[in-house]
């Protein structure tokens, strides 16, 4: 690990010299909120924001991509065989991102990288990025992140952590990604991170909210499954999607072929266990045709199958944005605390 | 590593009509690429995702044997978008198969065990497979006795019949072949629903005995108990299960029942393990 400290006047000119080597994704202010987007030549990232409305999962995981081509044409000698689409995994970086979704990032790589199978689009993607975190001085109200294992100066998943030091930021390369990016940059003077601690604490006072979890672990999968809890959390719920877009940790995706004339392209999008769709099969029937079973669906799979399976905690880094969003104000704090709380009747 | 999305490009090479109604047909593929049928190495309970460019993928259990070479063998029933489409396509032409996927029925684990296969309707793809793969001459030897419980609604529904007669005749293998109800005067077999038919005619439980079962889930919800009642202990009643899938690879998320990934923790599963999986269904 290297401790590097950047002077704020050499900030853009070190963002200008790595997009000779990088492509560069970073915050950028849309209306009254901040998304993560490509920048532009020139453009930087807007470091001074809160968070961004959707997640930055999108830099390595789009909500559409192409996964193959293929011709329809019978004329053509390959016609109805899958072509390879050629994809641009060159360098690039993911400046600004929040030690909640670098956290994010790593969780998900778990469902993308198994011992039987490596999505090549998902991983060709992320083995492409260097993460550039930006640790949070300012959490928001709807933070939870110190109770999921991750906090405001979580290192988990990043290359660099960027800590704001009144005129400078103090940048911990924390691999070898990291430290190959700061060269690039040109960023090379030694730092000293020693003031790192006390903002780091004072950042972690700031977040009051919590999510309950501790007894998550021992409870039975079926108990919970069970439980009367599900109709009254999921009354509201208007199946709206919002909490599985905005999610840094949802990854579920649709496969569809998209035609044009004599071609067409196989396409991944993003899906959501929100939607009906989502499970019904071919004949009709559909197991979680009611919104009750597809709520209990998205909250059991973040607070329980997650949790048992792989034994890394809950598949939520608390960044809030499911809490601020959902427009009838379902909060996975209220219902982690009803799981986690829930004793069977014995 | 060879990306588990891109489909085997395959040529059908014959289509069967397989039911009377025309509603089931079973389509014969050949690999077009010279390796692939190797790397397509598969085993009996797998399934694969028939891939038709243009109109997307369905997940369908593999109907031939390992023992089978040179082609491999889909029944599939018209229901959606890509089987109406599969339906109406002919001999020659173009399309891809992924996998295998999934995990197999634990053949291994049974050698040397009776076994009582029990099927309905035309979730009888995989048990087909695995028949095959029973009675080949290398491997009948290493399994005890064999009983087959197969139903359909009526004669003109049943799947694989000239194969289902020559099996009849064997006496290494106890067909009971039966349909719900039939007016056909020249119907030698049983007349009844599946459950019924397992309680006379499938062996007792012993400590030998395993049940591998497939079916629509009415003929499973009756059947369980049917087995129970015959002694069956849960860890000796295999089944297959089915969902939703896109990847088949246990990454796009939609075919969990629990924690589990039916495409890539299943589809197989004993029963003993599905009861401490919640029934997606309540």
């Amino acid at each position: 690990m290297k401790v590097i400290n950047i002077d704020k006047e050499k900030w853009a000119s070190g963002v200008e010299s790595l997009t000779s080597t990088y492509r560069l994704f970073g915050p950028v202010k849309e209306d009254d909120s901040h998304n993560f987007k490509e920048l532009k030549k020139g453009e930087l990232p807007d470091l001074a924001y809160g968070n961004s409305k959707l997640s930055p999962k999108s830099a390595v995981f789009p909500p559409s991509e192409a996964m193959f081509t293929y011709s329809l044409d019978e004329k053509n000698e390959n016609h109805h065989i899958l072509n390879d689409v050629k994809k641009d995994y060159s360098p690039r970086a993911v400046l600004g991102i929040r030690p909640c979704d670098a956290k994010a990032v790593s969780l998900v790589r778990m469902n993308f990288d198994t011992k039987e199978y490596r999505d090549p689009y998902w991983m060709d993607a992320f083995e492409a990025t260097t993460f550039v975190g930006l640790a949070c001085d300012n959490p928001c109200s709807t933070c939870f992140c110190t109770s999921t294992g991750c906090g405001p100066f979580s290192e988990e998943g990043l290359d660099v952590l960027l800590v704001e030091n009144g005129n400078a930021y103090i940048a911990k390369a924390l691999t070898a990604k990291g430290e190959k990016l700061m060269d690039a940059a040109g960023f090379k003077t030694a730092g000293d991170d020693s003031a790192i601690a006390a903002k780091k604490a004072a950042a972690e006072a700031k977040i009051t909210a919590s999510i309950e979890t501790d007894k998550l672990s021992e409870k039975v999968i079926m108990d919970l499954y069970d439980a009367p809890i599900w109709d009254d959390i999921s009354f509201s719920c208007i199946n709206c999607c919002t909490c599985t877009y905005a999610c840094p940790t949802c990854w579920c995706f649709d496969i569809q072929d998209e035609n044009k004339g004599l071609s067409g392209v196989r396409m991944r999008n993003w899906d959501s266990c929100m939607t009906p769709l989502f499970t019904m099969h071919g004949s009709g029937h559909n197991p979680r045709s009611q919104k009750k079973q597809r709520v209990r669906q998205r909250f059991m799979h973040k607070l329980k199958y997650f949790l048992d399976k792989y034994q890394k905690g809950i598949m939520c880094v608390g960044c809030g944005r499911c809490v601020q969003q959902c427009p009838v104000n379902i909060d996975i704090r209220t219902v982690s605390k009803k799981m986690n709380d829930y004793v069977a009747a014995s | 590593m060879e990306n588990p999305y891109k489909a085997y490009p395959v040529r059908i090479d014959s289509i069967d009509v397989a039911t009377q109604d025309k509603s089931l047909r079973t389509f014969k593929f050949v690999f077009l690429n010279e390796g692939d049928e190797e790397k397509f190495a598969y085993e009996s309970g797998q399934f694969a995702e028939l891939s038709i460019p243009g109109k997307g993928e369905i997940p369908i259990g593999i109907a031939s044997s390992p023992t089978e070479k040179g082609f491999v063998k889909f029944t599939v029933f018209r229901t959606g978008l890509v089987t109406n489409h599969l339906h109406n396509m002919k001999v020659g032409d173009i399309m891809g198969v992924r996998g295998p996927l999934g995990n197999s029925y634990p053949l291994k684990d049974l050698e040397g065990k009776n076994i009582v296969i029990i099927g309905a309707g035309f979730a009888f793809t995989t048990l087909r497979s695995t028949i095959v793969y029973l009675l080949d001459p290398k491997n009948r030897s290493r399994f005890g006795n064999i009983d087959v419980i197969y139903g359909a609604r009526n004669p003109g529904m049943i799947l694989y019949k000239d194969e289902l007669t020559v099996w009849e005749k064997r006496d290494d293998i106890n067909m009971h072949i039966t349909v719900d109800s039939t007016d056909d005067p020249s119907w030698t077999y049983h007349t009844g629903f599946v459950p019924t038919i397992t309680e006379t005619q499938a062996p007792k439980a012993d400590e030998n005995t395993y049940a591998i079962m497939c079916g629509p889930p009415m003929m499973l919800k009756f059947t369980k108990p049917v087995l129970d009642k015959l002694g069956y202990s849960h860890d000796k009643i295999i089944m297959s299960l089915e969902n939703r899938m896109k990847c088949g690879i246990g990454i796009c998320g939609r075919c969990n029942i629990g924690k589990e990934l039916i495409c890539k923790d299943g589809p197989v599963f004993t029963l003993e393990q599905l009861k401490h999986m919640p029934e997606e269904d309540t």
